[in-house]
């Protein structure tokens, strides 16, 4: 079981709700995906708008934990007071604590990011700080009161799968208890079974379900992918080798001798 | 008074926040409120007095990634 601020989940596999083509898709997505958290967001709503309190009524019906997250905000105090907000809104000490650094590559601002978990940690939220793969930073993170990280595995929506394995697996051996949930950038669902292959507690995936031709089978081909990088995690994989080792017998063999 | 609800400049009666949220037809949504950045729960809305030209940010649930 998958153990994130004392609350045990079965699916490993985490799914932002956004960018998907209507509200009948994304329930059946979330179905599909099997996922047990959901990230959710705030937005400004008009007197006589009603988007919100519908997307709401659809989360709710569908009993799922959900994960609210602080996107856009770009300093210290507007993530702080997005996160009472979304607290007050979602009934949840849960945040998905996002400080967007720069614009092109919605890189983490590393600095007010661990100055708002500081922050937020201290006032009683469990906080899920989407963060990159630095070492130094995660360990800033941990010190801040954080329980669980989220590094990035590629900018948001790129869909290029893990860009730095060396630190990725290095970040997954100095922190080897701590839930560790690959956040962001992930493209295809064999990016998805490599990371949890890592050793990665889980990933949260968005675009790459919610944009495909048919998200409802892209969130079970996820959830498939996700199960078996587990399981295989488990199961221990051999180490790659640089010259080739025959997997067929050679004591007994013909002609030989 | 004015103030600036969600980036646009609207005129209101209300003195308090609730009262002002009431007004502009949020009244029993569920929304989260911010006056001039700082955050602003449900239960200090009533007590929450506005001035002239404060900023109000009145957030609902959205999707998100």
């Amino acid at each position: 079981m998958l153990r994130l601020y004392g609350t045990e989940l079965a699916s490993r596999l985490l799914l932002g709700t956004a960018r998907y083509p209507s509200p009948a898709v994304l329930t059946e997505a979330i179905r599909a995906a099997r996922a047990e958290v959901v990230t959710v967001s705030l937005r400004r709503e008009g007197a006589g708008e009603r988007a919100g309190q519908g997307f709401w009524s659809i989360i709710r019906a569908l009993g799922v934990r959900v994960l609210p997250n602080t996107a856009g905000c770009h300093t210290v105090k507007e993530a702080v007071t997005t996160a009472h907000m979304a607290r007050e809104v979602f009934a949840t000490p849960w945040v998905k604590l996002e400080v967007i650094g720069e614009d092109d590559t919605l890189q983490p601002d590393v600095f007010a990011l661990t100055e708002a978990a500081r922050i937020l940690c201290a006032e009683g939220f469990e906080v899920f700080p989407y963060t990159t793969e630095d070492l130094v930073v995660a360990d800033r993170l941990l010190a801040a009161g954080c329980r669980v990280l989220m590094p990035w595995g590629a900018p948001i929506g790129s869909g290029r799968g893990l860009n730095n394995l060396f630190a990725l697996t290095a970040l997954r051996a100095h922190f080897p208890t701590v839930p560790l949930i690959i956040d962001a950038g992930l493209g295809v669902p064999s990016h998805a079974a490599r990371a949890l292959e890592l050793g990665f507690d889980a990933v949260l995936v968005n675009t790459a379900i919610a944009q495909a031709t048919d998200p409802v089978a892209m969130a079970a081909a996820f959830a498939q992918a996700v199960a078996a990088g587990h399981a295989a995690r488990l199961a221990g994989p051999i180490e790659p080798r640089d010259f080739a080792a025959p997997s067929t017998p050679v004591v007994g063999q013909a002609f030989r001798g | 008074m004015r103030i600036l609800v969600n980036g646009v400049w609207r005129e209101t009666a209300g003195r308090e926040l609730a009262a002002a949220l009431e007004e502009l037809g949020y009244g029993s949504r569920l929304v989260s409120t911010a006056v001039n950045g700082e955050f602003v729960s449900l239960e200090e809305r009533a007590r929450t007095a506005l001035a002239d030209g404060d900023r109000l940010e009145v957030l609902a649930p959205m999707q998100g990634g």
